[in-house]
């Protein structure tokens, strides 16, 4: 063993280490921002092992430096540019795009690899080494581009800018994708065979069987769909790993790829859904058209702000309630200067976080910190849900499925079983809503027509700036 | 290395990454991921050696450079937005009350 291979040895044991205590030190809320930059720390570390390691060995020809560079400022500037600008309330889908882009990396790397067979890697020739290559740069190919297409998608249905075809609600999209499926196999065994050409065959059909499992999926279920693809992602690079003979690679693949099957474990369990009905159910609507999504609402009680700032105004104690809804009005500023108003008025305030609130699960909480709401005030589920009888209002913002009470009486509901904020056992509750369309679930929701539910018809922020100035006319907050 | 040892390392990294999530509070799940993902942008490492074994060969080189710039958009933006996201929770409120 020379200096050089000693040196890289070193470095990239050091950045494992470093990235394993990134990813525990990121599930924990305490050590989550430091935990990030160790991480990016060592991966940055590891850049300047393998760079060194072919510094001291075979040197870096200039022509290399050149494109090395190129690379590295278009990525970083638009990478960074994005983080920058990106508004909170499309986290999800930004998520989705970097991660279609590190798939996009693997498979060019396996393509790259595959066309122009690396100088030096070929001169005794194997029939074994060369079956574990052509076999980890078809996984890498067939993973990178599903990663890709596949987040590609899952963004552009977040955006809204793609709508689910009616088509794929039907039995015929498992046919497409076996048919998509089978030949990426044999386009795989016939690269193994020898025929090269077939490789864009794989690439193609692989892409678009990531397009044709996407597709189908409703806009509820994406977070767990973006947090599968993030994990494929890994596993991407760990098959790129195995192509370029890099143990680093393949372990932070593989860590990436087991910790996000964890992860999409977990959010599987706070959206009450089993993965196999993520991926091979459809659209969540689409089921629940058939069985109970089809009730006429019977029981509607409408309310003028007015009535909602006087209700206000006698209580002890309120829930509020934020969805999707009231991120996508921004209304988040709004919202925390009416709390503001009531807690000066010595009225306590608690916000009830569904485990998925939002469009993403812990989306809510990034969304309310960003205005200001001390972390202290934001209750998770279980904890608030004893609290709901024993409170004077609850203000529903934009959240539909969550306080669904279907979810548990209607054992014959799509939701049945999904864990819900109990906002009916409330005196009061006021839902402000746009209109009387349903939530993402597209299933009708019993609370609105419970006799103490009461709708502010209204845009989210409109609706709470006339709430400001109901109560600043009661004289709330005002001392 | 060789092929077999490969493998222990994919079988003992998988491993490590199963146990490292036991539990993650739901507010950390989007960070989490968002940084998780981040981290699989380490292919940019598959593309440098690309690059660098390329010798002159310039469509090789070019595939390296696009390759390194996706990995990179990957790296970068993924822990910058991560930072975002976790910088909110980190900051006091200093206005209570």
């Amino acid at each position: 063993m020379n200096l050089p291979v000693i040196i890289k040895f070193v470095i990239d044991l050091l950045a494992v280490l470093l990235l394993a205590l990134g990813i525990k030190g990121l599930s924990k809320v305490k050590s989550a921002r430091d935990a990030n930059r160790l991480a990016a720390f060592a991966m940055s570390l590891s850049v300047v092992g393998l760079l060194s390691y072919y510094l001291g060995t075979s040197g870096i020809a200039i022509q290399s430096w050149i494109w090395i560079i190129i690379g590295s400022i278009l990525g970083s500037l638009f990478g960074a540019i994005l983080a920058k600008k990106v508004p909170m309330t499309s986290m999800p889908e930004t998520v989705a795009l970097f991660n279609g882009c590190g798939g996009m990396s693997s498979l060019l790397v396996a393509l790259g690899v595959a066309i122009f067979p690396i100088s030096g890697g070929q001169e005794n020739f194997d029939f074994f080494k060369s079956l574990i290559n052509e076999v980890s740069i078809s996984v890498s190919i067939f993973v990178g581009a599903i990663t890709f297409t596949g987040s590609i998608v899952a963004m552009a249905k977040l955006q809204g800018w793609l709508s689910t075809p009616g088509w794929t609600q039907s039995k015929v999209r498992h046919f497409v994708n076996i048919v998509f499926a089978v030949a990426s196999l044999i386009a795989f065994f016939d690269l193994i065979n020898g025929n090269t050409s077939s490789i864009w065959l794989l690439v193609i059909v692989s892409s678009l069987l990531g397009i044709g499992v996407t597709l189908p999926i409703g806009g509820a279920d994406m977070p767990v769909v973006i947090s599968l693809l993030n994990s494929y992602s890994g596993i991407a690079a760990a098959a790129a790993g195995f192509v370029v003979d890099s143990q680093l690679l393949i372990v932070a693949g593989a860590m990436v790829g087991a910790a996000g099957l964890i992860l999409t474990q977990v959010m599987c369990k706070g959206m009450n859904r089993s993965l196999v009905s993520v991926l091979f159910g459809g659209s969540l609507s689409a089921q629940s058209t058939a069985s109970s999504g089809s009730g006429e609402y019977t029981n509607i009680t409408s309310c003028s702000v007015e009535e909602c700032a006087l209700t206000l105004e006698a209580a002890n104690k309120v829930i509020i309630v934020p969805g999707y809804g009231l991120a996508v009005a921004q209304a988040q500023h709004t919202l925390r200067e009416v709390t503001k108003k009531l807690e000066q008025n010595g009225i306590e305030v608690v916000y009830a976080i569904h485990p998925v609130a939002g469009r993403m699960p812990g989306h809510m909480n990034v969304l309310l910190a960003e205005a200001d709401v001390p972390y202290e005030q934001l209750k998770e589920m279980d904890v608030v849900n004893p609290d709901f009888p024993a409170t004077d209002v609850v203000l529903v913002l934009g959240a539909n499925d969550v306080v669904n009470p279907q979810a548990k009486n209607d054992s014959s509901s799509p939701l049945y079983g999904m864990p819900v904020l109990d906002v009916q056992e409330a005196r009061t509750v006021f839902v402000i809503k746009r209109g009387m369309s349903a939530g993402y679930s597209g299933i009708k929701n019993d609370l609105f027509d419970l006799p103490n539910t009461s709708m502010v018809f209204g845009d989210a922020k409109k609706v709470l700036n006339d709430l400001i100035g109901e109560l600043k006319d009661l004289g709330v907050g005002e001392k | 290395m060789s092929f077999i040892s490969l493998l222990w390392v994919l079988l003992l990294g998988s491993l490590l990454g199963l146990e490292l999530i036991g539990k993650v509070p739901p507010t950390l799940h989007t960070p989490l991921m968002s940084g998780a993902n981040a981290i699989s942008g380490i292919t940019m490492l598959a593309a440098l050696t690309l690059i660098v074994k390329a010798e002159g060969n310039v469509p090789l080189l070019i595939i390296g450079s696009v390759s390194l710039g996706f990995a990179l958009f990957n790296v970068v933006g993924g822990f910058f937005v991560t930072d975002r996201m976790l910088a909110m929770f980190s900051r006091k409120p200093s206005n209570k009350k």
